[in-house]
């Protein structure tokens, strides 16, 4: 249940923070912080939780823009970076980076409690 | 608490934040701040504009003085409805913003030499050169004229109004997506930037003027003698744009050459200076423009044509628009970064210009003391220089700070420590029209409001750099075509080479009257045209520069045709102005198969031979011939020349292509065509075409084995993105035509906006540009018109008064400005 509710709580404050454009791109990596250390889990647990939560977050807001936008600059972007012009490859690694930021915000959140 | 993970824990997090917050060094160039470029709610993603995305918006908005409303069509061309003119330049600014905000800032940056703020020490090249050049003194002397003129003043301050109130309320997630890309943000514009802009566009221009240096190195190549040869005075084959024959006023200023010129400046009997300018604009620069009267129109009415050819960019240089104020009512192209529309029509008249080509920069040996720079040998005396600073900053580094000395004729451009390539220690100042006060603004902002011929002349008449042909026509049915800039009245060969700066005796000594330019009213011909040939024959008084910066074969072309057209329609000029009939391959063809020896070539060569001869002529993107010709030509002029040419480490001016055509044509025993390296031989034309098309062969079979022997894919046009980024380019576009066809699209230069205004008493018009209306690569209107550009295809213009507007089936959204 834990899990669970880290999962929902780390995905909604990380896109309630990232509407705040004044605030840097990393605000969600705070808000991951706060909810590992305030529903305290094992640290394999909370870094899963916050990557899951983030990972799908991104993945999900970046498939409706790219939707949206018919492809038109995942695929530009996808040959500048260069990621050989695949927006699914974009895609992930978007989410992924959100991820791995999240997830090891939470880790470290999670070993600031006592166990 | 587990302290040691914790550390460990905090410590990766905290590198990995800061690593993707960071540019990371890769091949030459950096990535973006990965972590912010990538972030769905700021980065990039937020620049993939919904394909469905609306336009319609209520903007309550401070600096109007009334609402006002902007209605866009189908191609998302906006046409603004104000109350008054200042409004309209707020808005015209506001959406300029709002569609091309990074292309304003880029190109401002480069003419202000400030790129290296940007991109870092890879822009301090291009920096220092502009600074040197005096680009931003000359802009800071062009504000001042802009600002006196209270029309152009009021004008631009609403402008730049416009354009600060949509970067102040720009959020961070809307900057435009190059700005991410390179991680950097806009700064609020100025009056300075739209000057900067426009100074831009005079050097883009009026950059043949650099050839001073590079002419002086060929002259002193070659010898004088042989220079001459090489150089001709002008090409018989030239048709200017006023008749032969038409005959001129003696000259209100009687122009001499110096009495030691030949000495000192022709340098005739002895080696000169040597120099080397780092950058040169592309000598390609031209445009087509005609208008053809009543009497040669199906409906009885005028047509009116332009064409600018310019480097093809996305975003693109021009942006489409409408303007309708109680003042007037105008529609055409702009140039994002400044106001009014540049090149269009209104519902009395329309215009359109292209390149004068005039030479109106010249270069002069200047003597220092000493290293120093203190004080310069002028008129049997030392002077003191004056110093102006520039201080280029550079993006993690320290700055650059270049000290120029200011002389009596300009800026010392190349000194001790900025030295041209060859590094000869010499200084030369720069004299440039550019350098002077003018207000090029005001030219447009009065053809805005033009309605008949005396407006458009009265518009003109001020103009000053660069040197344009102003074509016009209107509803009343008058056509008309003016040269207009301000000219130095030279002697003959005045500026072709560097000249000497110790005394007054090389100094310009006037400008040419604007009543002595050449222009042309309603004449008997029913058509004016021109094409960036030399504009009168040698009956004018005055020099205009030499011959090479004047191409002569597209302006022969318009005018032979324009002269056995009747009936004309706008369906006949859409086929003229994308035509790609190449008038040098129907003179050299000929020629070139009879000095051919057929007997002397294999059966594969046999077979390229085939397609040359069969060849209709055409650079249609199917033709094969096209492409046998093109290489075959550029071998035949390599051949012939490249023995004179070839020991030199510098760089230097080849033959005009014209001069090579008319060796062709008219000289059998043409002494290049001997090479100098052999001794006891005497090669002839026959020598030089066999061997040339022996080597033909191999590149052709080379082109051939790649699939890429149609013209289309030989010639491999493409718009680059500004930033030269492949992925937000439109490459391997299939569009035929060529450098000396009237469809000029070169690799990456060409048509940059095709325009077609039939003056019915309802004024009709037909355009198109290699580009959209959106600057941001993730809209669909980025790049919306390039394949109707590729296949020649027209938009009918949307030219509408507001009732219309508000019920037109072609507008598609409604922005509404409201006053706050």
């Amino acid at each position: 249940m834990k899990f669970i509710t880290a999962i929902i709580l780390t995905a909604l404050l990380s896109f309630a923070f990232g509407l705040f454009t004044v605030l840097p791109w990393w605000s969600f990596a705070v808000t991951s912080f706060i909810i590992a250390a305030a529903i305290h889990q094992k640290a394999g647990k909370a870094f899963l939780a916050a990557f899951i939560a983030v990972f799908l977050l991104w993945a999900i807001l970046v498939f409706i823009i790219d939707n949206a936008n018919q492809h038109l600059l995942s695929v530009k972007v996808a040959t500048i970076l260069p990621l050989g012009g695949s927006s699914f490859a974009l895609i992930l690694l978007t989410a992924f980076i959100g991820g791995l930021v999240a997830g090891l915000s939470a880790l470290t959140g999670s070993y600031l409690r006592k166990h | 608490m587990r302290i040691v993970p914790l550390i460990i824990s905090a410590t990766a997090t905290t590198a990995l934040i800061v690593v993707l917050n960071m540019q990371l060094p890769v091949g030459t160039g950096k990535t973006p701040r990965l972590g912010y470029f990538l972030s769905p709610q700021q980065g990039f993603w937020q620049n993939a504009e919904p394909a469905d995305l609306s336009f319609d918006k209520n903007i309550s908005i401070k600096g109007i003085n009334a609402n006002a409303d902007v209605y866009f069509d189908d191609r998302l061309v906006p046409h603004i409805y104000a109350n008054n003119d200042t409004d309209a330049y707020f808005i015209q600014g506001y959406l300029h913003a709002k569609f091309r905000l990074w292309q304003m800032e880029f190109q401002t940056s480069i003419a202000a030499g400030r790129l290296s703020e940007i991109i870092g020490e890879d822009g301090l090249k291009t920096d220092k050169y502009f600074r040197r050049l005096g680009m931003v003194y000359g802009a800071e002397q062009s504000l001042k004229a802009l600002e006196t003129n209270p029309e152009t003043k009021a004008a631009t301050d609403a402008y730049t109004n416009g354009v600060n109130a949509y970067i102040s309320a720009l959020k961070e997630n809307e900057l435009p997506f190059e700005f991410k890309l390179l991680d950097y943000k806009p700064e609020l514009w100025s009056n300075l930037k739209t000057a900067l802009f426009l100074k831009f566009m005079s050097f883009d221009l009026t950059g043949q003027g650099d050839d001073d240096l590079w002419m002086t190195n060929t002259r002193n190549y070659l010898g004088y003698d042989t220079f001459k040869k090489l150089f001709p005075e002008r090409a018989d084959s030239l048709d200017p744009i006023i008749p032969k024959g038409t005959g001129f006023d003696k000259p209100s200023i009687a122009v001499k050459i110096p009495a030691n010129a030949d000495s000192v400046y022709f340098h005739k009997n002895d080696q000169g200076i040597t120099a080397t300018p780092p950058i040169i604009p592309n000598k390609n620069n031209g445009s087509n423009n005609w208008a053809v009267s009543g009497a040669k129109t199906k409906s009885g009415k005028p047509i009116l044509c332009s064409d600018p050819h310019l480097g093809l960019n996305l975003p693109s240089l021009w942006y489409e628009m409408q303007i309708t104020t109680p003042t007037h009512n105008t529609y055409g192209a702009s140039f994002p970064g400044a106001p009014a529309i540049i090149i269009g029509f209104t519902d009395s008249i329309a215009w359109g210009v292209t390149n004068a080509g005039r030479d109106v920069k010249d270069f002069y040996d200047i003597k220092f003391r000493d290293t120093t720079m203190q004080e310069y040998w002028f008129n049997n005396e030392w002077k003191k220089a004056e110093f102006r600073t520039e201080t280029i900053r550079i993006k993690n580094k320290p700055d650059d700070v270049e000290t120029i000395a200011m002389t009596v004729f300009g800026p010392v451009m190349y000194d001790h420590s900025y030295k041209s390539r060859n590094e000869d220690g010499r200084y030369y100042a720069v004299r440039w029209t550019a350098h002077d006060p003018s207000n090029e603004l005001f030219t447009f902002y009065q053809l805005n409001r033009a309605k008949n011929y005396n407006d458009y002349v009265a518009a003109i008449l001020p103009y000053q750099c660069p040197g344009q042909n102003f074509v016009f026509a209107s509803v009343s049915g008058d056509i008309a075509i003016r040269q207009q800039g301000k000219f130095v009245a030279k002697w003959k060969h005045q500026g072709d080479f560097v000249q000497p700066g110790t005394d007054s005796t090389y100094m310009w000594k006037g400008f040419i009257p604007a009543s002595e330019n050449p222009q042309m009213e309603n004449p008997l011909r029913s058509f004016v045209s021109s094409a960036n040939q030399m504009a009168v024959d040698s009956t004018y008084p005055y020099y205009l520069g030499r011959s090479g910066n004047f191409p002569v074969y597209r302006g022969y072309l318009i005018n032979r045709k324009l002269s056995s057209m009747d009936n004309i329609t706008p369906e006949d000029m859409e086929r003229m102005q994308t035509d790609n009939y190449n008038v040098v391959a129907e003179f050299t063809r000929p020629f070139l198969l009879k000095y051919l020896d057929e007997t002397k070539l294999n059966s594969e060569e046999k077979k390229y031979l085939d397609l040359l001869k069969t060849w209709n002529l055409r650079n249609d993107i199917q033709e094969k011939g096209s492409t046998v010709y093109k290489v075959f030509w550029d071998s035949c002029y390599k051949q012939t020349y490249s023995d004179e040419y070839g020991k030199s480490k510098l760089p230097l001016y080849w033959p005009e292509q014209v001069t090579f055509v008319e060796a062709l044509l008219k000289d059998s025993a043409y002494a290049f065509a001997d090479d100098i390296n052999t001794v006891d031989i005497k090669e002839t034309w026959k020598d030089v075409v066999l061997a040339a098309f022996h080597k033909a062969c191999k590149t052709l079979q080379k082109a051939s084995n790649e699939h890429k022997l149609e013209w289309g894919v030989f010639k491999d046009t493409y718009v680059n993105h500004l930033l030269k980024i492949p992925a937000l380019s439109r490459l391997h576009l299939p569009i035929g035509g060529g450098g000396e066809m009237i469809n000029a699209t070169t690799a990456n230069h060409g048509p940059s906006w095709r325009m077609i205004v039939h003056l019915t008493d309802k004024v009709q018009a037909f355009a198109v540009y290699p580009g959209g209306q959106s600057g941001n690569p993730g809209s669909k209107y980025y790049d919306t018109f390039i394949d109707s550009w590729v296949e020649g295809r027209y938009y009918s213009v949307l030219f509408l008064k507001k009732q219309e507007a508000e019920s037109n089936s072609r507008i598609k959204w409604h922005f509404s400005f409201v006053k706050a």
